[in-house]
Parts: structure tokens; sequence; C-alpha cells
């Protein structure tokens, strides 16, 4: 059967589209929406967003977390801010220069329609972020404050301290936890979603295990919406949460959802630098430390004297010195790559040369102590109980950590995916970033897809189905069961002698060594095969100790390490046909004389959209092209 | 620089099993881990020898989804103040230490399996009341209302809460009270949250003790475990809100509403 990748993009100006799609959408009425059901998994600032939205509108809700509870979403965890078009700064912001800017810094690898309407619904989260009560921060005149974030020139981000994502995600959690109350929301906590129930072609449910008693249970609805964030775990180190995994979405996608753009991966610039072996995972630090922040490593290689010891002059501050205009504010792929490059020519600091200073002396001389403790302090905290040391007088040492995932499933500009009734939001989704995430634009993306676009999209599609008429004993339900059952059996019974997390480490270093900042040829061929290797040593020789029956954190890691085996080469395999360079995806054989990201817009203006064939197959590849009518295509120039 | 730690860790199947304390000794310990790290390592060893491995709670290992939390020597997240336990590094032991882990204990926390409990009643108190009644889409241009500075930096230390239930473990009465009044302050500090000021504090109070937690006798304990830096003044202002409310708040009927 045909993939269908028709993105419905609505016809008009681009400024019309989103006011013509809603106007055309089909509406459920007010008395029927509790007709309907739906299920959401995943409570972070997309799906929290979408089941308590939903849950007001209406319908009857059945939402799913891994979690003890729905606020330890890793949306939590997001530190530096919420972009959005206000201009409030008057600085000559406005919904087009948001659009502009987050296509340019995607690398021109995003639809234009999608960017322009999350650039438009970003000044609507913002009101409805403070009218819940969100702290953000406030200038004395009692109004909202805004800082600088990369990839922009205008100062467009909201923030909350260092804690912007968990404000968010709480505001998220609170109207949540309201329609929990009321009754529209049935909130199921320490479940994992196991696979996803397709009948006649439709999402019509989950299978899910309750991770306390072990019990592997259907849930039926009339659609199913994934807020289930991304993949980055697939690194073993990564700043994600240990629990951040990919099987909700790699189980849809072996039921039939396409994959968009999986090789496309955001390295962080700034995140604290591995310290050891038995290291769990890796600490990002905020990018906002970058406004005050200069970043720099000593001149010479194989340099042995503290920070503080080397004098101006034998400094290299090579983001000022190679992109004067962005200076230490340019985007993160290109400060990830610029690190790296530094670093691998002997410049680099602390164990290994692995890193790079962050130095906050000099806006402590302009500004003093007391303002960049305002700013930044329990980032400087954060940073001082990891390492040690006091970032307030001796610099910070930070290396580039992979952070988010711009790829996921493809969706269309309602955000379905290729499984009719079957939702993507947030990060799981293949996005609107591009090649690179901006800044501060992960968490508008969530929310915008939670708040203001599903509520309407998802009407659009109930409106068009009957509700119910599949339950439990169905056969599709069933046999999605079964084969839930037998993969905990099979997992059980395998009791090698190797753990889950020794072999997570080795498919890590594959990936990371020749799928992570720089890509070429002949590196993607060798974990090509060296994966298939990695995977088949796991189903012979994993050791997951316990029972089914039971809590079992060892099988919850077991099962997610099984997809992120396959997943990790769909990854490979994208990146090696991707023949080109643009955004977080660097492929060594594509770059400018400077070392620049070099795009091919003539063979790859386009989504890399991914369909299973079924296991040992290897999956097809078909594309969406992308048009420009708007933005430009241009080389992407910080200078 | 590595030593050898002793670990004394409660060992509990499921809600229903007897639990008891199991020693392990751990020789080879890195100032530079993370102290969830070294259980990493004691797990990926019971593993290895065909031993269940100690659940414990945990997921950001950033000190902000609130999973983590056990005691640490009769401490909940351990001697560090202001630290959860996935913050805290073993550069603060000493070799040869001897660590007594064990869960959060509390009525209203039941255990779960080993190190992990259940505190899905935090949700439910939460879920009383502990948010401002606003539809998606019914809201205001976001500087349509100013907030006082002061009052949004004081709301802002109240919602850092990060409801890991350490002040309820630390708590002789086992009570919730600085849990509840982080939101009940951080609404009540705010314009946006005085419309529900009064049947907030009377209903989230009201689940809290339904929950099972005890009533605040200004122990302080809370205070000084919270790895948040949340502040005993806000057990006062909830408490104000409270009395003020049981006074003067009835809960709307339809006749009165409609008349």
């Amino acid at each position: 059967m045909a993939l269908n990748l028709d993105a419905k993009i609505p016809s008009g100006p681009i400024e019309l589209k989103w006011d013509k799609a809603r106007f055309e959408m089909k509406l459920v009425n007010p008395a029927n929406k509790r007709k309907y059901s739906v299920i959401v998994v995943g409570t972070g600032l997309a799906g929290g967003a979408a089941a308590a939205s939903l849950g007001e509108l209406g319908y009857r809700v059945k939402a799913f977390c891994f979690q003890d509870s729905p606020r330890r979403a890793h949306s939590i965890a997001a530190q530096g801010g919420i972009n959005a078009a206000k201009n409030y700064q008057n600085d000559g912001d406005s919904v087009f220069r948001l659009f502009y800017d987050t296509v340019k810094g995607g690398d021109f690898r995003a639809r234009e329609a999608n960017v322009y309407r999350l650039a438009q619904v970003s000044v609507d989260i913002i009101d409805q972020c403070v009218a819940q009560g969100v702290p953000f921060a406030r200038e004395y005149g009692g109004v909202l404050a805004n800082r600088s974030f990369g990839g922009a020139q205008v100062s467009r981000t909201f923030y909350a301290r260092g804690q912007t994502g968990q404000q968010l995600l709480l505001g998220a959690y609170q109207a949540l936890e309201r329609q929990i109350d009321a009754g529209a929301v049935e909130m199921f906590y320490r479940h994992e979603m196991l696979d996803v129930v397709v009948v006649d072609g439709r999402a019509r449910g989950i299978v899910t295990r309750d991770m306390v008693t072990g019990a592997i249970d259907v849930h039926i609805a009339d659609a199913v919406v994934l807020g289930t964030g991304g993949y980055g775990n697939v690194f073993f180190l990564s700043t994600n949460a240990k629990g951040s995994n990919a099987t909700a979405i790699w189980r849809a996608y072996k039921k039939g959802a396409a994959f968009g753009n999986p090789c496309y991966t955001q390295i962080h610039p700034t995140c604290i630098p591995v310290s050891g072996d038995y290291q769990s995972k890796l600490t990002l630090m905020s990018e906002s430390l970058r406004n005050d922040g200069r970043i720099w490593v000593p001149k010479a290689a194989g340099e042995t004297r503290k920070a503080g010891l080397i004098p101006e002059a034998e400094r290299d501050y090579y983001l000022e010195r190679m992109y004067p205009a962005f200076g230490n504010l340019c985007p993160r792929d290109i400060a990830s790559r610029a690190a790296k490059r530094v670093c691998d020519e002997g410049q680099g600091v602390g164990p290994g040369g692995k890193g790079v200073y962050l130095d906050f002396a000099e806006s402590i001389g302009r500004l003093g102590r007391d303002k960049i403790a305002e700013r930044y302090g329990n980032l400087f905290e954060i940073y001082e109980r990891i390492t040690g040391e006091d970032p307030y007088t001796v610099p910070m040492r930070i290396y580039p950590a992979v952070h988010y995932t711009m790829g996921g499933l493809w969706v269309d500009y309602n955000l379905q995916s290729t499984i009719p009734g079957l939702f993507v939001l947030g990060e799981a989704n293949f996005s609107d970033h591009g090649a690179n995430r901006l800044g501060a634009s992960a968490l508008m993306q969530g929310l915008a897809d939670g708040y203001f676009i599903i509520p309407y999209t998802l009407g659009n599609y109930l409106a068009q189905v009957q509700p119910g008429g599949v339950d439990e004993t169905h056969h599709e339900c069933l046999a999605a069961k079964t084969e839930a059952e037998r993969q905990m059996k099979t997992l059980l019974g395998i009791r090698g002698n190797k753990t889950v997390d020794d072999i997570h480490k080795e498919l890590g270093k594959v990936m990371w060594e020749y799928c992570g900042m720089g890509r070429n040829a002949q590196g993607l061929e060798k974990a090509l095969g060296l994966i298939p290797r990695i995977r088949e040593e796991f189903w012979n020789n994993v050791n997951v100790p316990g029972s089914g029956e039971e809590l079992n954190q060892s099988l919850e890691r077991a099962g997610r390490l099984a997809d992120f085996l396959e997943l990790g080469e769909l990854m490979c395999r994208d990146a090696l046909v991707r023949e080109e360079s643009c955004g977080g995806h660097f492929r060594e054989e594509h770059q400018t004389a400077e070392g620049e990201a070099k795009r091919d817009d003539e063979k790859f203006c386009h989504a890399a959209v991914w369909e299973y064939q079924g296991a040992g197959q290897a999956p097809a590849r078909h594309v969406e092209p992308l048009n420009f009518e708007y933005v430009h295509l241009a080389q992407r120039s910080y200078k | 620089m590595n030593m050898r730690i002793v670990l004394h860790i409660w060992r509990q199947r499921n809600r229903a099993a007897q639990g008891r304390m199991v020693r392990y000794e751990l020789p080879n310990v890195s100032e530079h881990m993370s102290f969830l790290e070294m259980l990493d390592v004691l797990n990926e060893e019971l593993t290895r020898k065909g031993e269940d491995p100690v659940a414990f709670e945990h997921d950001c290992r950033e000190g902000i989804c609130g999973c983590c939390g056990f005691m640490v020597n009769g401490v909940p997240h351990g001697p560090q103040r202001g630290t959860t336990v996935c913050q805290l590094h073993m550069r603060h032991f000493r070799d040869g230490d001897e660590l007594w882990l064990e869960p959060f204990r509390a009525a209203a926390f039941p255990v779960v399996k080993d190190l992990m409990v259940d505190r899905s009643s935090l949700d439910r108190i939460i879920a009383a009341g502990g948010y401002v009644s606003v539809n998606t889409g019914s809201a205001v241009e976001g500087n349509a209302l100013p907030v006082i500075k002061q009052c949004s930096d004081m709301a802002m230390d109240a919602a850092s809460c990060i409801g890991c239930g350490a002040c309820v473990a630390s708590c002789p009465n086992a009570s919730a009270s600085l849990f509840t009044s982080a939101k009940i302050s951080h609404l009540a500090l705010l314009p946006q949250g005085q419309a529900e000021r009064d049947r907030r504090a009377i209903r989230m109070v009201a689940r809290m003790l339904e929950e099972g937690f005890g009533y605040c006798t200004n122990t302080g304990e809370c205070e000084a475990v919270c790895p948040k830096g949340i502040t005993l003044d806000n057990i006062a202002r909830m408490n104000r809100d409270f009395l003020k409310a049981a006074i003067t708040y009835r809960e709307e009927t339809a006749a009165s509403a409609a008349g």
C-alpha cells in the first residue's frame, strides 16, 4: 500500500492558513463530545496540556505516564525559557520574525506552514500560562521580563529563573489534576505503553503494562494521542531523564506510523563533561548562560596552567572570533561543532581534553556577583554540586552532549501520523524544528501542540468517525496483548551474562562515535554492521533478573533497549542516505571551506520518511518535498 | 580517590511483604560518583550475581523531577543541605562510612518496593484545588495583569517545590503541610490565584488530612531537609488562609449561585 504523505497544508497566504484550517474543520457538538474517548500517552508539556485541554472540552480522556506522577515528565528539566513573538521589548520581533528565525535555525528542513502556525500561537501560550499562575520573571514595573537566546537577535524568551520547564509543566499538570478531580480525565500512572492497537486501519487503543503488578492490559478509545518525548537515550549518555524512551513511538512505527528524519539529533553545546565510566547521564547547563558567559580555550594545545593563570592574550574566544555577529549566542549545532573542533585540535581543557571554558569573570566584574547570582544562581549550584568547583571563581568546564531529537513520527499539518486516529505531539513527532532546534523552542512547540492545535485537529477527526464499536476482546487487541506478553517472557527467559546497561553502553558508544556530532559514510556503514551484532547479543545474552509479575526495573529497561537497538540502526541508515550537512546532521564529506554545514537543496530539500517493512526487512524511504515560499533558501550565516 | 562504603538497605518485595535491612559492601566507590551512580554500580553487581537489584525511584538525576528520595542515615536525601539524593556526590562521604538507606516512611506513602513509595496522595492534594481554574483559550493578554515583582519572586520560591515528599518523611507527624502550603502560597501570592483562594485553602487542607497526613506542630524538620529551600513561612500563610476561609467561606450551592 502506498504511503499517504499528504501534509494537508491549507491553501492561501501563510498568515491565513491556520484560520482557514480551523474554519474548515468539522466540529463535535458539546453534547456529543462525551461520547468520544481519547487516550493520551505521556504527560509532559505536550501530553499534559493535551489531556487537560481535551478534558476541559468534554471528551472522556484516559491519560498514561510511566512515572509515579504526571508531574515527573522530563519537560520538567527544561531550564532556559520559552519563546514567543510578543515583541514586548519593542526590538523588532514579530510572528514573521520568529517564523523566519525558526525556519532558518532549522536549516531549511521544516515545513513552513507548521512553523508559521507555531509562531502565531506562541503568543497565546504565554497568556495561558500567565493566567494559570506560572511565575514568569518580571520587571520592577510588574510586566513580564525577557531574555535573549541562541540563534536570535531579539529578546523573546520568557523564563522562570532556570526552571522554566518545571513551572510550565506544573501549570499543565495542575490543569490536568483539575480535570482528574472533575472526573473528565482518568489518570494511569506507572503504566508503560507497549503497543498501539490498529483496527480497520485506525488507531483504536493501546497495550500497557502496569509497572507495579506487571499486568498487561488493553485500553480502547476513539483516538490515540502520543506525547511521549524524544529518543536521545539511544546514545545511553544524554541529558534526557533515565526513563525517557522511544518505545511508544517505535512500536507505533512498527504498526505503520512512518518515521520522519530519524537522524536529526541535537547535540547541546553546554553540558557538564563526563567524569568516569560509571557516568549514568549528562547534565545540561542552560544555554541562557551564554548570554553572560564567554566561551574560550587556551590558544596553545596541551596547555597545563589553571584557567586563571592564562593571560588574556593567550586565550581563544573562538565563537566570538568565528561568528562575530552572534558570538557566544550562535545556534546550538554551530556552537557544539566548534567546541568539538577546538578539542580535536588539542586545545580542550579538563580530563581527556574534552571540555571548553564558560567563563563568567568578565560579567561578574561588570554586573556584580549578585546580579549573576540572581540570573543563574540555581545553575551555578547544580554545577558546583556535580563538579565540586565554584563557577563564581573558576570558569565552568562544558562539553556538548545529546539533548534533543528533531526526528520522530511523521505527522501532517493536523499532527496526525500515517495511521489515521494516531496523533503525535511535541518532541515525539518529527517536529517543526527541521534539522536543528533553536533554544527555548521545545517548550513552545510542546505547549502549542497540546493546548492550541490538537484540541482543534482531533475534534475534526472525531467528528468524522462514529464513537465506540470496538472492545478489548477484538482480535487485534488480543493479538497485540499476546505479542507484548510474549516479548516480556522472551526477555525474562534469556538469563545471559550481560546486564541491560552493559549492552546499552555498547550501543551508545557506537552511536556517539559514528552517528554523533560528525558523521561520514565509512563510519555509518561500520555502525550499520555493528548494531545488528549488538542486537543479536542482546537477544541471546542479556540478563534480566526477576519476574514479569512484579515491579521489575531491569525488565522495563530491557524493553526500552530492545527498541533503541532497532531505532539506532534506522538513525544510521537515514544519516547515511542524507548526503548533505544540515543543522545537527553534519556529514564530514559535505562542508564548506570554513568547515560549515553544506546543504544540498537540489537533492535533499525534503523530509525523509521511513516506512517499516517487517522484521528483518530494510525499511522503505519516502520523501515529503519541502517548499520554501516565504523564507528563501540560503546558506545559514551567523557571522 | 576511591573509598570503601558499607550500605544497609531496606529490602521489601512489595507493599504486602515483610521488609528487612540487608548489608552490602562496596569496595571501590569513586568520590566523583553521584549517590545514585553508586547504587547503579551495586545493582549491576547484584544482577551479575543473579540477585534482585535494589529498586529505587529516579528519573532526571538533575534534582528537578522529584522522583528520587530515600532516607540516608535517617535524613531524607542524605546529609547535604538543599540537595536531592541524585545530586549528592560521594565526595561528601569518607572511606569506611556505613550508611543506612530506608524508604520515606508515612502512612500516606505505602512502600511499593525496596526504597520506592507511592506518593500519589500528593497528586490528590493538588487535584483538590492546587490550580487556577482557567480553561485553555480563556486567558487575557499576559501583560494586562501586572504582578509586583517581589510577589512574583516569592511565588516562584514557593512554586519551586518538586513534590519529592522529603518534608513528609522528616516530619514526626508525617504532615504534608510544607508541600501543601507551598502550592497554596504560590497561588495566594499572585493576583491570578485570588478568586479561588478561600476554596483552595479549605479543600487542599481537608484533602491532606483525608489522605492520612498528620498535623503540623512546628518542629521545622521539613524546612531543614527540603532540597528546594521551601520555608516555614508558607505553612504560616496556609494556616492564615485556612483560618480566614474557615470563618468566611461557604461552598456555593446551586441555589445561592443562581440567586
